[in-house]
């Protein structure tokens, strides 16, 4: 019997390159964004968190806290759009680890593709999730009152500085949806992390009113920092030292939980 | 290094879960441009197997090449010459066989138009047009199989994994699928398939490996197989259900050997030598026994994985079950 064979390319690399990762990650972004379209209802909590949040604490503590509601907006509204950010980019964990358990995943894996791809790609659909809720969070200010003495520039800086940092903040729970078993998990323990670190912060109140442990904690809080930055933005349009903290302590928890992630993704079998 | 003789090379592959030894120290070799049928019973390691020679997963021991290839030191590389068309469908439930077909085609490096153009016909090569657009969750078993094969199949592998490719699947789309195989080697892919099912090793592949608790226990072609647990039986039908003994009588003295009587007027008997056949009908002429029917059968593939593993294997759906 004679068979014909298909030849084999000789000039096969073993590695992908960085304009093929790029390439890669954002059609796996895409893939993202199709699935949210096909199931739009998965962004309910996005859209309704805002809204609630914002017309809540607006009126339950705007009186108590800073006189009235105008001067209350300035300082709360940062701490929603914030809040909710980092809130929602625990959706992300969940979804990767949902994902992960579907078959689809080791198809990826058996793809001569980046092996980042498929994680970076759906953290990076994530943003769309980001700029819903920055936008909403926003739109409540405006339509409350909220005056921004920063200008445009300062709005928009704002905006783009929480979703990079929700971005960011989000790889954590990319790391936690690969390491453990079922989505539910990441939620609860994801959950147990970040109550205190958007609760124990100056999100709702000023950190003066707090006992002095809880203000210690509130003052060295990352999130506390990056509520300040987007203040600072939305009242003056100036970049402060917050930002800058806000900036590095963000890249750092990529530096750190972008490999994890990673090296978590590739061992499972 | 592309001068590899072989598709597939593993030498003493060993995967242990737990305590539970998956694969134990399993060598395979397989010829290119050939289809390699690796037949074995629930949890006898056929799915770690692929799984290693495809990447997805790293072996405790051993090493496998595919195309000359380093599994473990040029992942990447392998991948690049591999589809694998999984056990479990390994497409997005939630997106549409199109929107599947097109993600993974630009993933493996084409442009968005040619993608479309590759899916659009491979759903057609799958007779999957219609069901193009449709959300997956609306899909049969046998249409989500058929597309997960296409999705292996975007970048036109040489080499092809299919883990249990027609489980679950009718009489009809088996045949469909066995056809699909048969062309893509025709087409110069050389395929890799396990089944549980004998018939279709038996019906598909060029050679054989059972694997029985994570190793290799027999490895040949089907005829090799059947030939090497011996010999071939006569079944022979009588006219007159009375003359039944009488038939069975004559063959143990013509043949030496230990003849059955399977139902009232059939009887089987072992032959070492056709010519003894014919002896037997010549006998049976001379008594007067009328001989309504005979056969000569060889040993079935289930016959030989029952002497090799001492286990049944699963049987067949008897719509494919084609003795003659
Ligand atoms: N990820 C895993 N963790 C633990 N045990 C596993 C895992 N994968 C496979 N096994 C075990 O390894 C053995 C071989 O499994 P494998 O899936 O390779 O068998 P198989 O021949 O494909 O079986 P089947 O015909 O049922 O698909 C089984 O005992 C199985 O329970
Ligand atoms: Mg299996």
């Amino acid at each position: 019997m004679t068979t014909k064979t298909m030849a084999i390319p000789t000039n096969l690399k073993n590695h992908t390159s960085v304009k093929e990762t790029l390439r890669q990650t954002l059609i796996m972004a895409k893939r993202g964004l199709i699935k949210i379209r096909r199931n739009p209802e998965q962004l309910a909590d996005v859209l309704i968190q805002p809204i609630i949040f914002t017309l809540l604490f607006t009126f339950l503590f705007g009186g108590a806290i800073a006189g009235d509601i105008a001067s209350y907006l300035p300082i709360i509204i940062p701490g929603i759009l914030v809040q909710s950010v980092i809130t929602g980019s625990i959706a992300t964990g969940v979804q990767l680890r949902d994902d992960m358990d579907k078959g689809v995943f080791n198809r990826f894996r058996s793809l001569p593709i980046a092996r980042i791809a498929p994680l970076a790609g759906a953290l990076l659909a994530d943003v769309l999730r980001y700029a819903i809720i920055v936008t909403l969070t926003m739109l409540m200010g405006f339509i409350l009152g909220m005056n921004p003495t920063g200008g445009l520039f300062g709005v928009l800086a704002a905006s783009l500085l929480v979703i990079v940092v929700g971005w960011c903040i989000s790889w954590i729970f990319a790391f936690m949806g690969t390491i453990m078993r079922t989505s539910s998990s990441v939620t609860g323990v994801s959950m147990i992390v970040l109550m205190p670190l958007t609760f124990l912060s100056n999100a709702f109140v000023p950190v003066d009113t707090l006992p002095s442990i809880l203000k210690a904690f509130a003052e060295i809080n990352p999130v506390s920092h990056i509520i300040s930055a987007v203040r600072e933005l939305l009242a003056a349009g100036t970049i402060g030292t917050d930002f800058w903290w806000a900036i590095v302590g963000s890249l750092t928890i990529v530096a750190i939980f972008a490999p994890l992630a990673l090296h978590a993704y590739k061992k499972k079998a | 290094m592309s001068k590899a003789q072989y598709a597939i090379e593993a030498e003493g592959l060993t995967k242990v879960f737990g305590d539970n030894k998956a694969l134990d120290n399993l060598s395979i070799k397989v010829p290119k441009g050939s289809i390699y049928g690796v037949l074995g019973p629930n949890g006898a390691g056929k799915s770690t197997m692929i799984n290693i020679l495809a990447t997805l997963l790293k072996p405790d021991a051993g090493q496998a090449t595919i195309f000359g290839y380093d599994v473990l030191e040029q992942p990447q590389i392998v991948r690049q010459l591999i589809g694998v068309t999984g056990q479990f469908a390994s497409v997005d439930e939630t997106m549409s066989a199109v929107e599947n077909l097109v993600i993974f085609g630009q993933l493996l490096g084409l442009t968005t138009k040619e993608a479309h153009k590759k899916a659009t016909k491979l759903l057609e090569d799958f007779g999957l047009t219609e069901a193009a657009k449709r959300p997956l969750k609306k899909f049969s078993g046998g249409m989500r199989r058929r597309l997960d094969l296409a999705a292996s199949l975007l970048a036109s592998p040489p080499l092809i994994f299919l883990d249990e490719p027609t489980t679950g699947l009718d009489p009809r789309t088996r045949t469909q699928m066995w056809h699909t195989i048969r062309k893509l080697v025709a087409d110069g892919s050389t395929v890799l398939l396990t089944t549980q099912y004998l018939d279709e090793a038996d019906q598909l592949a060029d050679r054989i490996a059972i694997i029985d608790r994570g190793t290799v226990v027999a490895e040949d072609t089907p005829d090799g197989l059947k030939n090497s647990i011996g010999n071939e039986t006569l079944i022979l039908t009588v006219k007159d259900a009375d003359q039944t003994e009488a038939a069975e009588k004559i063959a143990e003295r013509i043949t030496k050997t230990d003849v059955k009587i399977i139902n009232t007027r059939q009887i089987i008997v072992p032959i070492a030598d056709s010519g003894l056949a014919i002896d037997l009908l010549i006998a049976l002429r001379k008594a007067k026994i009328g001989v309504k029917e005979f056969k000569i059968e060889r040993p079935t593939l289930d016959e030989v994985f029952l002497s090799i593993t001492g286990k049944k294997p699963k049987t067949e759906a008897k719509e494919n079950e084609n003795d003659n």
